[in-house]
């Protein structure tokens, strides 16, 4: 019988540090040509007494320089523990073991993006999902609506990472920080309301707070929306179900108000989970 | 001599039944086989044991449900599972699919609801043996566990027995016990066919930054390589302690750890945790015990079982 591997040594391309603990780092991998926004990877820390991989949304892939093989694969991470420490401790170079792509990303059929005004929202390490889904839809030319991604940070210590790759794709892209140190103050909600900015469609990514308060939002206001959800993991790939969220109506493959986020998500329907 | 005589005989018996290798996975690392089989030939199992069913739809616990810990990780999953009548229209019709045997692991909050899962299983041809995970907490008695009194261990074994019909019964122990040889011998004692160890080891984990527990249900169960040794040394004492076989398991990440399990009394072995650390780690397993076997002139893998 058949079997596939989604579990593979790739080398480090390149390593790029953002801001302060945060890093860009790139694979060369033949494991997410077919990678949607929205869907993760599992890093595997270097050190072997660390087993289970760490969860990290694919930021963007792009096909290898000419005579180069596989494609590559970038993912933004911030240091949140040892973890992702030993992983932002190796070099370009360096070997990895990553697993994926995994999970759903954000759906964008044409009968969903068709006429609509998008806005991405992204609050600190949300950021990066949503730079590969901005990159794709930019590069749809059937999508008459506007996008624009609206970036939140708690102040200016971050410097704002990864908005420049967003402005580089040629979205309209807005800063917001708790603090005012730049952009507009408050929220990136606030920033919404208070630049105008029209949604016909939420795409979010960002801290559990900030997505509750996009609940509350679109479904007042009856805007479609779809949020990327994080959860402690152990397989990735819905066999343990360490990862659940609770969900409105009970859940087809687990029969009851649970559904897996590394399987079922991590991208919802807003509607569809109890945030 | 052709390759093909010369190739080790894997295969193993256990309770009256033949496996063609004994590597099954552990009850919970690996669901009903649905995901995993994009990556392993489930036809290549020894068995496939599939995650613990109740009588009805278990929601489980709270999240945060698995964190990691020096070589292994705990869960407190809390047996989230869509209930019997679910896993046997859609579990056991995926696993009829394919050509390996099935065993069904059982939960429930009291022997009522054992017994309503072990009498539904009895009579289906696509479950091989019956594994009883005895760990869960007993609500009708306070918070224990049946798998640490027992007296009430040979009682609940006594009631599966009984139900079970012609399937095998095995009683799956905790480590979470002063004398592993003693809750064996009641195991016995009740009329099982077999013992399987080790499940979990209750632990603990503060996040001293948030100053909370980590784990949604403050405790959860600890597995994975940092518990082998423990294990194996269960193993050994539980296998000396009776003459049913035994599925022994803890921490088994490579062939080594496997034959090393089954030299301290195993007649089969289950890998668990390391599943989730890589995806096809199971046929890395047993190709790798394959080859001890070839490497050692090994000719029958039985000669191994409880070597010391
Ligand atoms: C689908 C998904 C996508 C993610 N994408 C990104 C991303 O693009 N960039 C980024 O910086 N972070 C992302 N995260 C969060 C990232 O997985 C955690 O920061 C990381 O696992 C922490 O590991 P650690 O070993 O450094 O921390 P420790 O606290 O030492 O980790 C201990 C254990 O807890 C787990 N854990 C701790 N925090 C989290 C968390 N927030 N989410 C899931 N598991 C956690 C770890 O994986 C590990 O198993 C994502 C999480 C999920 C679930
Ligand atoms: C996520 C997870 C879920 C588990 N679920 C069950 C279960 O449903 N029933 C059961 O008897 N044991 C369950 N176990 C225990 C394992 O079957 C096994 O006994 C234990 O993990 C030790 O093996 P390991 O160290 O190889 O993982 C579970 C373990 C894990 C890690
Ligand atoms: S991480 Fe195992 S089910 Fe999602």
């Amino acid at each position: 019988m058949e079997t596939e591997k989604i579990r593979k040594r790739s080398r480090i391309t390149e390593k790029e540090l953002l801001a302060p603990d945060i890093y860009r780092l790139s694979f060369e991998t033949d494991l997410c040509s077919s990678a949607e926004p929205g869907q993760f990877i599992l890093v595997y820390p270097p050190d072997g007494a660390k087993l289970l991989g760490r969860p990290i949304c694919i930021a963007d892939v792009t096909s290898a320089g000419s005579g180069d093989a596989g494609q590559r694969l970038s993912i933004v991470f911030r240091i949140a523990g040892s973890g992702t420490r030993e992983i932002a401790s190796c070099e370009k170079n360096d070997i990895l073991f990553i697993e994926g792509p995994l999970g759903h990303g954000y759906p964008s059929d044409d009968d969903l993006l068709k006429g609509r005004d998008i806005v991405l929202l992204g609050g600190g390490l949300g950021a990066p999902s949503l730079l590969f889904l901005a990159k794709k839809l930019a590069e749809r030319k059937d999508i008459p609506g506007s996008i624009t991604v609206i970036l939140g940070y708690r102040d200016s210590s971050l410097d704002h990472f990864l908005a420049d790759d967003f402005r580089r794709i040629g979205i309209e892209t807005l800063i917001a920080t708790d603090d005012g140190s730049e952009g507009i103050r408050g929220n990136v909600l606030d920033a919404m309301d208070s630049s105008g900015i029209r949604a016909d469609l939420i795409y979010a990514c960002g801290p559990m707070p900030m997505l509750s308060a996009v609940k509350r939002y679109s479904t007042e206001r009856s805007i479609p929306a779809y949020v990327s959800l994080e959860e402690h993991m152990a397989c990735g790939v819905g066999v343990c179900l360490g990862c659940v969220v609770r969900t409105a109506e009970k859940d087809p493959h687990s029969h009851v108000y649970n559904a897996r986020i590394c399987t079922e998500g991590p991208v919802f329907d807003i509607k569809d989970v109890e945030i | 001599m052709s390759t093909q005589e010369s190739r080790p005989d894997l295969g193993i018996d256990f309770a009256g039944h033949h496996f063609r290798n004994p590597v099954t996975v552990a009850s919970g690392t690996f669901g009903s086989g649905l995901e995993y089989s994009r990556f392993v030939d489930l036809n290549t199992l020894g068995a496939v044991t599939t995650k613990g069913v109740s009588d009805k739809p278990w929601e489980g616990n709270p999240t945060p449900r698995v964190t990691e810990t020096p070589s292994g990780m705990m869960n407190a999953i809390g047996l989230q599972n869509p209930g019997v009548d679910v896993f046997i229209e859609r579990d056991l019709k995926f696993l009829a699919g394919y050509d390996v045997p099935v065993i069904v692991n059982v939960c429930g909050h009291s022997v009522e609801e054992y017994e309503a899962v072990v009498e539904r299983l009895a009579d289906d041809d696509r479950v091989e043996m019956l594994e009883i995970n005895v760990s869960c907490p007993n609500v009708k008695q306070g918070a224990i566990q049946f798998g640490t009194d027992p007296g009430m261990l040979t009682e609940v074994t006594g009631k599966c027995r009984s139900k079970a019909k012609n399937k095998p019964v095995i009683m799956k122990l905790t480590p979470n016990v002063t004398s592993i040889a003693e809750m064996a011998k009641a195991a016995e004692q009740g009329g099982a066919d077999g013992i399987s160890l080790i499940n979990t080891f209750t632990a603990m984990k503060i996040d001293i930054y948030r100053r909370r527990f980590v784990l949604g249900n403050r405790t959860g169960g600890l597995s994975g390589p940092a518990i082998h040794p423990i294990a194996v040394r269960m193993v050994y004492e539980a296998s000396h302690a009776v003459k049913i076989p035994v599925i022994g398991m803890g921490g088994i990440a490579t062939a080594e750890d496997a034959i090393e399990m089954m030299m301290a009394g195993a007649v089969m072995v289950a890998v668990g945790m390391v599943n989730f650390t890589k995806p096809d780690a199971v046929t890395d397993i047993i190709n790798g015990m394959e080859k001890y076997l070839t490497d050692t002139k090994t000719h029958d893998i039985r000669s191994i079982i409880g070597l010391l």
